[in-house]
Order: C-alpha cells, then structure tokens, then sequence
C-alpha cells in the first residue's frame, strides 16, 4: 500500500477536531456531523484509492481534467445553477458538481506537468502558456461569482511558476501588474458585494447592519474566549446564534470563543505540521512533476487557513472561504483529500537509480 | 533565486527548487505569526473589552428605519404621506414560551392562523433580540387591550413605525402606484442592509420607480442588553436618513377635473405642459383605491379588484394600446406636405368608396354617411371632417417608409421614456416590423389600413399626448416626465433625439385645419366649442374595437357594447400659443367628437382656470 503515515496521522486529528467544533457550532446538531462525516470517510479512501497510482499517471492526465474542468465551467456560466445570485453549480440530475473546485487541483497539476518537462527555469512561451492556463479559470470562476475560489486558483497557479523558478523579472513586473490591476478590479470586474465588504474591512462601523456587523460579531466571539476559552459547547456568542455562519465560513471564531488562544495554537500547528510534512515531500519527490505539485498543494492550502483566519478575526476582506477540514461543507473537504491523495503518491513514489 | 539561461542539470534544478520552497516556507512561518499576533491581540491584550460586552451583556446592533421621502403635486399638495401605524412583535428571547405567548395574544385580540404562519416564518430569517412582526395595523382599542393585559404577555410589545398614506385615494393610483410588504421574490433580488428597517418596498408607479430614491438610508442603533433582551443604554446611534421628496409636474386638481369627466367611462387621459413635457394629469380611468394595498390586501378585495370587467388595476394610460385612428390624421398629412407629395390645393372626389388597383373590394368609410363627403375635399376638410378616402390615397402616395419614418419622430411605436415602470411600446408598422413580427411583406392594403391609424398600429394614450405635444410645438421633441423636482432640486429637461424637420407653412397650415375641428361649423369636434374664451386646435378618432367587414356598415344597435368603436380625441391650447397637450380615449365611447372631446375640453379649463388664477396671484 502506497500510504505516507504522517500525514495520514494528522488529516485524522485534523478531521476530529473539525467534527467536534461543528457539533458545537451547528447547535449541537448530529445531522450536520453525520453528513460531514461521511463526505471526510469518501475523501479518505478517494485520497488513498487515488495514492496508490504512480504519479507520472497523473501527470500523463492532467491536461485531459484540466480540459474538462474548464469546459463544465464555460457550461456553469449558461446552464449553471445556484443561490443568491451566485451561479456555481451543474445539475447532473443525481447530484451537483461544482467545476469550481475541480479547477483547484486540475490547475496546478497541469501546470506541474507542463513545466516539469521544460528546462527550468521557464522561457518566456512557457510563463506565458503558464500565465494563460491560470488565468482562464480564475475569469470564469470570479465571474460566478466566487471571490474565494478564483483567489484559491490564481494563487495555486502563481506558486507553480513560482517554484518552477519564475524568473525575477517576472515578479517584478507581477508585482507591478498587480498594482495597477488593483484599480481596473474595482472598478471594473468587482460586484457591488463586493466593494462593499472591502469597504467594509476598512471601516467596519460604517456597515453595522451587513457584513460589519458579521466581523464584529466573530472578533467579539474571538476576542471573548481569552487564553482558555469558554469550554466546548459553552460560547455565548455562538450558541446564541450572535455569529454568522458559524459552521461554516466563521467556524474559526467559535474554536477561538471556545477553545481560546491556546485552541487557536494548537490547530495552528497542526496545519503547520501538515505543511512541512508536505514540503518534505516536495523536497524528496521523484520528478520535477512531483516537486512542483507537492509544493503547491501545501503553499495553496497555506493560502487557505490564512485567507480564513485573517478574514474572522478582521484583518482580511470577506471572500467566502472555507477553513480547511474544519468548516462545514461536502465538496470542498473531498477536493482537499484529493489533493493529498497526489501528495501520497507522490510521497511513496519508488526511488529511481 | 537566479535567472540565466537554460540549463539541464537535475540536480541543479534540484538545488533552485529547494531554495525556491525553503523562501516560502519562511514566507509562510512569518504569515502565521501575523494570524498569531492578530489572536493575540483580540484574545490576550483586548481580552477584558470582549469579555465584558460578550458575557454580562449584550450589544445588540438595531436598525433604524428612514422615513420614506414624500410624494407633491406642482402646488405642493402631498400626496403620498407616511402616518404612525402599530404593529404587534415579538421577540422570542424574551418569551419563556412562544407558542404559549401566542395563544395568550389571541385570547386578548384576534390573531389569523395565516398571521401565526406568516410569523414563524419571518422568525426564521430574523436575527437574535429581533423584533418580529406578528399583527399589523392594531386598532386603538387593540393596542389598549394590550397595554392593559401587558403583564402577562411578557416578550409581546407594540411598536411604531411609519406606513404610506395616500390621502386623495384612487385619484393618483396608477401614476404614484403604491408600496407593499416586501414578498419572497422581491427578497432575492433586494439588497437586504437597506432594507433592514423596513417591511415595505415600491410595488408599481412612481413608488417602484423612484424606490431607490424614495427608500432613503437606514441608519442604526448600538445598544446594550441585560440577560433577558431589555435595553439597558443605547451605546452609539447613527440616525436614518429620510428618502427624498419628489415634486411632480401632476396638478391635483387638474387631475380631479379630468377623474371626474371620465364618471363611469373606461379610458385613460394624458396632459402634458408643452414647455418642458411635464406630465400635468394622467388618469386612467377606472381606478382604485391603493390604500388598500399598502398593509396587505385581503384576498376578497384582491380578487373582486382583478376579476372585475372594467380592469381597474390595469393602467391604461402607459400600458393600454389602441388604434390610434384618425388622430393619426394631422402627423400624416404633414409628412405629406413636406415631402411635397400632396400641395393644399390638391383635392379629391370622394363616393364613400377607395378602390386600389388590383384589388376588388374597396375601403370605405365607416364613420360617414353613404355617397362620402363630396366633390372637393382637400387637406383641410379631410382633417376637419375627418375624410378617410383622402387619406387611403395619400397614404398610398406617401409610402408605409415615410409613414413610418415620421410616426416613430413623433413618438410612435417605441416608449417614450417617461420615469414609470411597464410602459408598453405600442405599435408603428413598418416594412421591417411586419417581417419581423409576421414574417410577411408589406402590402399595399397594409399601408391603406395604416394611414386611417388602424390595421397594425396600436399607440398608448401617453403617446396620444406626446404626439399631440410635438404638433404643437411645432416639431420639438421633449420626453414626458412625471417628477419636476427631487429635494427640491429641478430636473433637466430630456431629450432623446433631434427635432422634427417640417416648414413653418405647413405647421401653419395644419394648426389652422385643427382649430377649425374645433371652431368650425363642420368640424368633429364643433360640440366642444360652445362658450370657449380661448381656441383649442385637435383631432377627433374612432377606433375599432373589433373587426368590421368592408360591405358592412357599423352599427352600435347590433354590437354588445363592449364591441363599441374606441372614441379618442388629440388636443392642444391655446391654439396660437400652445402650453397643453392631451391625448386620451374613451374605451367604447364609439364618437371621438361627442364621447372623447368633452373631458379634454374639461380638462384644458381647468388648466386654463389655474394659470390664470396664478397670473392674478403673480400681480
């Protein structure tokens, strides 16, 4: 069996803890841990199931699920379905696929694959292919709209280029990019929503009633829970349903209410013990199409937590961002056990002579 | 980190990865202790502040509801108002038991089964502490009852908050509309912070069209709560920002005059101020009472309101299209004149009957006597007496592209822009429509029919006025607008497209032949006249309800009266220098002359009363 124990060790805790904090912040309600747990037990054999194939297999693939990734997309942009003005998902009649999230990990494994068989660091062509594969899905997806997701993977395929030696002209000229992307974006591309919760980060007095209200409450719950926290199942401001979407986006805040400072650290190292454990992997792959995928799965899951944590605790605008394994939520727990199924198999990959 | 050319060294690709991963592994280290500095901040230094406002009490963030901005006529009478009305709440917090509370309630006042549902409803999407609405419009002696039997209803409280009040009832119903709760539907697509202190939203009518204007800003109130939801402070208030008030061009009692002449008629009328293209009335008639719209209709009121034949909630005015008839007369004969395709000395012979070659049967006219109108008719008297056989042959002469051209110049055939909601475009038949709509070509006998302004063409009353406005503007093109002022600033005038092009001899010519409906002693309209200090210049229509065969002759005796030829009338005043425009219609009322042409006679009185009663006051 192709399975790397460390990192198969810490997903569990992970997924325990994740199942105890939903209890509590779901009002105590079995339904919600149930479900949850079944789509973590899916995600665990999807993640050793995809473990065990050689990872050049992956590599032969990816273009192939990056294509249909991009096409269910262009379909989710005319037939898709979805709520509060969001369009997101395909109906498959059985059940609802949400192409986004397949993008998260066909993003960076085609371009691993891609630039894994070129002389690195890469030519200008190839940035530029590298540039373009990106920034397609990350189009379609924000126009959904799904600030989150598109964020997920525009990052994904930036830390691709990256680790494959991006050189620093290109940054520079990124950075450079970036700023002045800054002003096109908000008057441009950005939904009202949108502007608004930025606005809202900066001064969120202004907006007591819409999302300012939400970031006081979680920084109110957050701040509350002081060294030790409340207790399990004993935060005040969560129970008393003061927290938005608390088994969701803001779950963060009730293991803060709850847990304290010292629960917040605690999770804290477990995801940083993830990441190195992926890095290490990163480090001792096989094949450059190992190195870079390893070390984009654990930089793009990076991205997440902090997305999560600094959105809560208000330092952040709110994107609509899951926390990792702990927050609510079918698709996005799965896409995550896929990505580390890579990772295994790339972990376990037999050492060529 | 290092640029440079190719290489293919593994092992120094290797080298650069790991150095690439090591920088953002320190990247990363450096990010969490940010999230660990920002935790700490919020759960160590600032720890006593959260604490207190989580565990001993409770901040509560409330809104505060704006007032919706008031609606006036041009003389600043109100007439949309907003008065105090109680309703009764709950907030489930403070009730040991809810379903207790409400059966209590309703041993003390009556509470429907569809109000305790709608209730657990509007729970579901409230926030902690929240007021929610169980009963609306409490009467006086219900919110004595209440009061009285208070301490035993521990959670229920009645609270106070403005509703729209329109004072003059059905008089401005389908112009300024009305506000309703605000249903599921419009819950999706409203953004909801606005609308956090208020139930209601714009249903139709300026209401719906100004709503974003009229809403105004909902403020919010910090407060503090001990363990049980009472207010114990108010920590920090930002106060609402009321709506803005609309000023509109519409004249009460011009409006009332014209409510009034319509008595039991069906029918729509439209005046427009020629100067600037303000609105002065808009009627359509029947109409009702939007009151009773604004705290929930009953089903039984609802039902007897859409059910009813006379279609009361049905704005006529913007939304009714009919064949204009031969109100389209004077339009065509001056895109006849100006392209010199028939001189006002050109006459005709008319037998009653119009034959086109190559077809059999011939266009008659409906409306006149057997044997027609005679040896001599020319422009003039084809307007005055309203000849048809003139027209089918100048129709024919001009061609349905300049027919078209014009008509969509003076306002046909497309909205005309006026700041309401659902304005219906009607209809300007064109060789392009007609392939388009049918999937036919044009016909000879389609442009015959056109040029009487029946076959396809279908206008709105208000594009009767528009089209009444610029005749007598001699060509200028205002678009029609209700609202004059906003917070008392004025709105500029709008203009969509360029002026119409005609010479002033023609204007002339056919300001006189409208006048001489009026004032002379063969005109449709000769009836009106009597005891007129002033000259009206106008056009008489008839317009077909249903289709009558070419042999037939139209007789009312034998239609039921729903059947009736439409009556409409064009008119502006005074005929030398021209302040009014109306266009109306009288659905049914078979004579533009006898059933159409007294309201607008009414009306333009009125308007003629009231200017010089303020030039009186001005000196």
């Amino acid at each position: 069996m192709h399975i790397d124990i460390p990192l198969l060790l810490i997903l569990i805790a992970l997924c325990g803890i994740g199942l105890a904090v939903l209890y509590s912040a779901s009002a105590e309600s079995i339904f919600y841990v149930k479900r949850q747990a079944t789509f973590m037990l899916i995600g665990l054999f999807a993640m050793i199931g995809i473990a065990q194939f050689q990872p050049r297999l992956w590599e032969r693939w990816s273009i192939f699920i990056y294509i249909c990734g991009l096409l269910s997309l262009v379909a989710v942009l005319f037939f898709g379905v979805g709520a509060k003005g969001a369009q997101r998902w395909l109906d498959l009649g059985v059940t609802r696929f949400q192409p986004s999230e397949l993008m998260k990990i066909a993003v960076p494994m085609t371009l691993a694959s891609y630039l894994g068989k070129r002389h690195l660091p890469p030519r200008f062509k190839h940035v530029s292919i590298g540039v373009i594969a990106t920034l397609i899905p990350v189009l379609l997806v924000a126009r959904q709209p799904d600030l989150g997701t598109s964020l997920i993977i525009f990052s994904s395929g930036f830390f691709a280029l990256f680790l494959a030696g991006l050189g620093k002209r290109y940054l520079l000229s990124t950075a450079l990019l970036a700023m002045a992307a800054v002003p096109t974006m908000w008057f441009y591309v950005m939904y009202d929503y949108q502007k608004q919760r930025v606005l809202t980060l900066l001064s969120p007095e202004q907006d007591k009633l819409g999302a300012g209200w939400n970031i006081m409450q979680s920084t109110t719950a957050i701040g509350s829970g002081g060294l030790s926290g409340k207790g399990w199942t004993q935060g005040t401001q969560s129970q008393l349903n003061f927290l938005p979407e608390s088994h969701t986006d803001f779950i963060i805040a009730v293991l803060a209410e709850e847990f304290g400072l010292i629960g917040v650290l605690g999770m804290l190292a477990l995801y940083l013990l993830l990441i190195g454990r992926c890095m290490i992997i990163a480090l001792n792959a096989q094949s450059m199409f190992g190195r870079i995928m390893a070390g984009t799965i654990s930089l793009t899951f990076f991205v997440y937590i902090f997305v999560n944590m600094g959105m809560v605790s208000g330092i952040l605008p709110v994107v609509g961002a899951p926390l990792p394994f702990i927050s609510y939520g079918g698709t996005a727990i799965v896409t995550l056990f896929l990505g580390f199924g890579i990772l295994m198999a790339i972990s376990t990959e037999p050492k060529r002579i | 980190m290092r640029d440079g050319a190719a290489f293919s060294d593994p092992a120094r690709e290797r080298f650069m990865f790991a150095r690439r991963l090591l920088f953002t592994a320190v990247i990363t280290v450096l990010l969490t202790a940010l999230l660990i500095a920002r935790y700490f901040d919020l759960q160590i230094s600032r720890y006593e502040d959260f604490a207190t406002q989580s565990n001993n009490n409770r901040v509560l963030v409330r809104p505060v509801a704006p007032s919706r901005g008031l609606i006036y006529d041009r003389n600043s009478k109100l007439i949309a108002d907003n008065r105090p009305s109680y309703n009764l709440t709950i907030v489930p917090e403070r009730s040991s038991d809810v379903d207790k509370l409400l059966a209590d309630l309703g041993e003390v006042i009556s509470i429907s089964e569809r109000d305790i549902q709608r209730f657990r409803k509007r729970l579901k999407q409230r926030r902690p502490f929240e007021k929610t609405n169980l009963r609306f419009n409490l009467s006086e002696e219900e919110r004595a009852t209440l009061a009285v039997n208070g301490h035993r209803l521990v959670g229920a409280e009645t609270s106070a908050r403005l509703k729209r009040f329109y004072p003059d009832g059905e008089l401005f119903s389908h112009v300024v509309g009305y506000v309703g709760r605000i249903n599921e539907r419009e819950t999706q697509t409203i953004e909801a912070v606005k609308y956090r202190g208020t139930d209601s939203i714009g249903k139709i009518g300026l209401e719906k069209f100004y709503e974003q204007k009229l809403l105004g800003d909902v403020g919010s109130e910090q407060v503090e709560t001990n363990a049980l939801g009472r207010v114990t402070r108010v920590l920090d208030k930002t106060g609402a920002v009321s709506g803005d008030n609309l000023t509109l061009y519409l004249d009460s009692q011009i409006q009332q005059v014209g409510h009034e002449a319509f008595k039991d008629k069906r029918g729509a009328l439209v005046a427009i101020e020629i100067e600037t293209g303000g609105v002065l009335a808009m009627i359509s008639a029947p109409s009702y009472d939007p009151n009773l719209f604004v705290s929930g209709i009953s089903q039984k009121n609802y039902d007897s309101l859409l059910y009813s034949p006379d279609r009361p909630l049905f704005d006529r005015a913007v939304r009714g299209q009919y064949p204009p008839g031969s109100t389209i007369k004077p339009l065509f004969g001056l895109t006849a004149l100006q392209h010199n395709i028939v001189t006002p000395s050109y006459k005709i012979k008319d037998n009653g009957y119009f034959y086109f070659k190559g077809i059999e049967r011939p266009w008659r006219d409906h409306n006149f006597a057997r044997g027609g109108h005679g040896d001599g008719v020319d422009m003039a008297k084809a307007i005055i007496e309203s000849c048809n056989i003139y027209f089918y042959g100048l129709g024919v002469k001009t061609g349905i592209d300049l027919l078209s051209d014009y008509g969509t110049q003076f306002g046909l055939g497309a909205t005309t822009g006026i700041d309401l909601p659902g304005e219906r475009p009607g209809i300007m038949p064109s060789r392009a429509w007609k392939k388009g709509a049918r999937g036919q070509s044009w016909f000879n006998g389609d442009t015959i029919n056109t040029s009487i302004g029946q076959g396809f063409m279908l206008a709105t009353p208000l594009q009767l006025a528009v089209m009444s406005a610029r005749i007598a503007s001699r060509g200028e093109v205002l678009t029609p607008q209700l609202v004059k002022a906003i917070n008392g600033q004025e709105q500029s005038l709008l203009k969509t497209q360029s002026d119409i092009n005609i010479s002033k001899k023609h204007w002339d010519y056919m300001h006189k032949a409208m006048q001489d409906v009026v004032h002379s002693n063969r005109g449709t309209a000769r009836s009106i006249s009597k005891g007129l200090t002033y000259r009206i210049a106008g056009k008489t229509g008839t317009a077909q309800a249903i289709s009558i065969d070419a042999e037939d002759k139209y007789d009312s005796s034998k239609i039921a009266e729903r059947q009736w030829d439409h009556a409409l009338f064009i008119a502006f005043a005074p005929a030398d220098d021209p302040k009014i425009a109306i266009g109306l219609i009288v659905e049914n009322g078979e004579h533009g002359g006898s059933a159409a042409a007294p309201i607008a006679r009414a009306v333009i009185d009125a308007y003629m009363q009231s200017t010089s009663s303020t030039t009186e006051i001005n000196r």
